[in-house]
Parts: C-alpha cells; sequence; structure tokens
C-alpha cells in the first residue's frame, strides 16, 4: 500500500520503505514548514524534515576519525572553508567541533590545519577522544 | 545585493544551504565549490543541476541535501533550465506575481541568483548546444561548470576536457598507449566569444578568488560562465586528503591558471571592449611534473618511452600562460 507523505511522522520510518512505497508524486521536502529566508537561519534552528539529508549519517564510512584539539587552534577556519561535508562547526567565528554524523573521514581539514602541533589529526575510529587528546604530539622544532 | 566577505573569518559567519549526509565521495572538490558558491550570497537561490556526480549523489530517494529551490534536469539542459528559470522570473516581476515572501526580498534589493551546475561532461560535450543557444540569447544567469576532466559518475570515460596523457577507462595507458591523445578543449575563451558580459576561471583551494568572481557574476546582468577546477579522488586517483593540495599544485603550475575575461557590449550588443585580467600569479611557477606526479591517472607518463608527453605538457602549459599574459596586457 502506498503510503502519503503527510502519513509519516518518525524518520526511521521513512528508512524502511521501498523506492515504490511512497505515493507516486509525493514531494520531499526539505523543511516540516515552509522556511523563508533559509539563509539567516542557522542549522541548528531549521525545522528539518526526515527527507533532509541532514537527517541522515554517513559516519559510517570512516575509518579513521578527526579529532579536535582547543588548545592548539587559532580559529583561522581553514578547516571550515574546505570541508566537504559542512561537518566543521563554526559559530560566531569560532570553532566548535566535528559533526561526526556528516563527516566522512577524508582528512582535508587536518592537511589543511596551519597550526603547529596540528589542532586536528586523524584517530582510529574506535578510539576514545580523551584517550586521543592525551596522546597529542608536542611541538615540532624547526629544523 | 552583495555579501561584505572580508576575511575568512567573516566567511565563516555562513550558514550554509546545502546539506551534509549527500553520497558524494570522501574529498570531492564538487561539495567544495558548491558551498563556496552559495555562501558567497545571503540572497535567495535558485539551482538547476544537470545529471552528473552532483545530482546523482545529492538526490537520492527519499532525500535531498538542498535546502534552496531546486531542479533536476537531463544531462544536457541545465543551461535551458536555467534560462527558462530566469525568463519565467523576469515576466512574474513584472506582472507583480512573485510570491510574497520572494516580493518582501526583491523589495530589498535581494534579488534572487539563478545557477545552474554541471560537470565537465554535461557542459563541454552533451551540454554544450543548449548552453550555447542560452549564452546567445543572453539570460540572466550563472553557469558553473565543476570541471573534474572526465565522466566521473558513469565510470570514469574520457571527456573532451580530459587532458592529454590522462588514463581512463576509455583512454587507457598500457603498452602501445600513453592514454588520452587530444589536449584539452578551452571553453573558458569558447564562452567568451559568445559575448557573455562575465566569465572566469576559479579553483577551490583559492577560495577568496572564487568567491570574488562568483561575486561579480552575480551583479552582472546576463549570462555569466564560471570554470572550476575539480579535483577528483576517484577518477584522479589521489588520496581524498589531497584534494586542496593538488588543486594548488594545479594553480601553482600554471595548468589552471586563474583570470577572468569582462566583455562589455553597446544596446545592439556590438563588443567594443574586452579585457582578460590574470587574478592570481604563482610566487614561484612550479614545474608540471609535480602536478602530474601528484596524481597516479598519469603515473605512466613517468616511463621512459612517454617522457615526451610531460616536455609536452610543460610546453603547452608555458605557451598559453605567455597567451593570457599577452593579452591581458594588450587589454584584449
Amino acid at each position: 500500500m502506498a503510503k502519503d507523505l503527510k502519513e509519516i511522522k518518525d524518520i526511521e520510518e521513512i528508512k524502511e520503505l521501498g523506492w515504490d512505497e511512497l505515493l507516486p508524486g509525493a514531494a520531499l521536502f526539505s523543511f516540516r514548514e515552509p522556511v523563508e529566508d533559509v539563509a539567516e537561519i542557522p542549522m541548528e534552528e531549521r525545522p528539518y524534515a526526515p527527507t533532509n539529508s541532514h537527517e541522515w549519517q554517513v559516519g559510517d564510512w570512516r575509518v579513521e576519525k578527526p579529532v579536535y584539539n582547543r588548545d592548539y587552534c587559532i580559529d583561522c577556519q581553514f578547516c571550515w572553508v574546505f570541508c566537504p561535508d559542512m561537518s566543521i562547526l563554526s559559530r560566531d567565528k569560532k570553532m566548535i567541533g566535528v559533526v561526526y554524523e556528516h563527516c566522512k573521514g577524508c582528512g582535508i581539514c587536518v592537511e589543511v590545519c596551519p597550526t603547529n602541533p596540528k589542532s586536528l589529526l586523524m584517530f582510529p575510529e574506535h578510539m576514545d577522544n580523551q584517550e586521543a587528546l592525551a596522546m597529542w604530539p608536542k611541538k615540532e622544532e624547526k629544523k | 545585493m552583495v555579501k561584505k566577505i572580508k576575511n575568512l573569518k567573516e566567511f565563516s559567519l555562513s550558514n550554509d544551504r546545502f546539506e551534509g549526509a549527500n553520497l558524494m565521495c570522501p574529498g570531492c572538490a564538487h561539495n567544495i565549490i558548491v558551498r563556496e558558491v552559495l555562501n558567497a550570497t545571503d540572497d535567495p537561490i535558485i539551482v538547476a543541476t544537470a545529471t552528473g556526480c552532483l545530482e546523482v549523489c545529492t538526490a537520492v530517494y527519499p532525500k535531498t541535501s538542498w535546502d534552496v529551490s531546486w531542479l533536476h534536469i537531463g544531462f544536457e539542459n541545465a543551461a535551458v533550465a536555467a534560462a527558462t528559470i530566469s525568463a519565467a522570473y523576469e515576466v512574474m516581476k513584472k506582472k507583480g506575481k512573485l510570491p510574497p515572501a520572494t516580493q518582501k526580498m526583491v523589495d530589498e534589493g535581494r534579488e534572487p541568483k539563478i545557477v545552474a551546475f554541471a560537470g565537465d561532461g554535461g557542459t563541454y560535450d552533451i551540454g554544450f548546444q543548449s548552453l550555447s543557444g542560452a549564452f546567445e540569447r543572453g539570460h540572466n544567469f550563472m553557469y558553473v561548470c565543476l570541471d573534474n576532466e572526465v565522466y566521473a559518475n558513469t565510470g570514469g570515460q574520457r571527456s573532451s576536457s580530459t587532458p592529454i596523457g590522462a588514463s581512463t577507462t576509455t583512454s587507457p595507458a598500457g603498452s602501445v598507449s600513453y592514454g588520452e591523445k587530444m589536449m584539452k578543449k578551452s571553453m573558458v575563451e569558447i564562452m567568451a566569444d559568445h559575448g557573455a558580459p562575465y566569465v572566469a576561471q576559479v579553483s577551490p583551494s583559492k577560495w577568496k578568488d572564487l568567491v570574488k568572481k562568483v561575486q561579480k557574476g552575480f551583479e552582472v546582468n546576463g549570462p555569466v560562465y564560471i570554470n572550476a577546477q575539480s579535483a577528483c579522488t576517484t577518477e584522479w586517483k589521489h588520496a581524498p586528503e589531497d584534494t586542496i593540495e593538488v588543486s594548488d599544485l594545479g594553480v601553482d603550475s600554471c595548468v589552471w591558471p586563474l583570470y577572468e575575461i569582462i566583455n562589455e557590449r553597446d544596446e545592439h550588443g556590438i563588443i567594443y571592449s574586452t579585457k582578460l585580467n590574470i587574478t592570481y600569479r604563482p610566487k614561484k611557477k612550479i614545474p608540471v611534473e609535480e602536478y602530474l606526479a601528484a596524481q597516479p591517472r598519469f603515473r605512466h607518463l613517468f616511463k621512459p618511452e612517454n617522457r615526451h608527453i610531460i616536455d609536452l605538457w610543460q610546453k603547452a602549459v608555458d605557451a598559453r600562460w605567455e597567451y593570457l599574459q599577452k593579452r591581458e596586457e594588450a587589454g584584449v
């Protein structure tokens, strides 16, 4: 029995549906309600619909994850501008952290980080973040 | 309204209108370009996307990664879709039939921006006739070509953007061949010759240059063509974390020069002035060999029997850089 989008309340329910189980012509919207000016609303306050990919996750693609160390960060925002997956959270010109649901583990943020030692480093996915922070490398002397 | 972006910190205040958890490859430059283009303005944006990696991976049933109005159309007609949106918008505006929310923004001086995204396959080959037609008619929209020099979505076939010596699935390198035999088509000049008011070449690694050119393009009345270098981890075969480095190597070796062409036309459409500006000059021009060495799709060129192709590359890049500088100097 084909379903109308209006009947679906829970995101989990859509994940179980096959491609032919939604009513033909059912429009899949980005938001639950009309939003007038998306550019003015930060991500946390947007009324995302379950059909927006923001509500899904690709974190299980990763083998290694970037870990963020606030102590060395200079808020240059290189990681923010070059992140292909909108996974670097930056608010009020300050870097806050990594969105692990959307990060695919490409490692660009670590490559472009200019600090010494880097304030973003790749660690194995299974490692605890606190454990990773404890084994952070020391400043490298220039030879 | 032009968004004020003085530095990267200011730019980072932008609220992304392109969402994560899309299915693009890790480290894909397409995403970086799309983000930089969408964040270049706070005005409403209407996007038309041709078939290609970007469309296939950002609109997988039952989800979408777009927070802006988005239209998917065939492989060949992203330019026409954008042109018709632009024409429809002009008519609705003239008749006063815009939706109230849009009308309010237009009154505030925030006109909607219409952008078409397409890959190099949808631009250089398949979409060329519709792109050429839309530019000839002079609709008011921006066309961004995400140029990864190969049909990456369908398994890496050569396109007319693939440069000489690259190994692709339809031009494989082996004992009898060094890979692709043809030089790359110079699309930027072709589009400039349509008389478009603004045409530019950009790279995602030089974000400020890209944003500036996109903002300039939004301000111009008429069709705008932006050719964006898009390093492809899958088909250029470099590691995902090297995307920005490879892009930088391309720019610094002048394989991918950053420049813009501005055409000025009178009311009859006659071009009375053409200007070419080089917007980025590498402090030290690095040899092309370094750019090629960073990408395993050119690995076979380093065999002794294929070395002459590297020399050919260097010659071609030097000649082109010389040509651009001469044009800039002469102001044509």
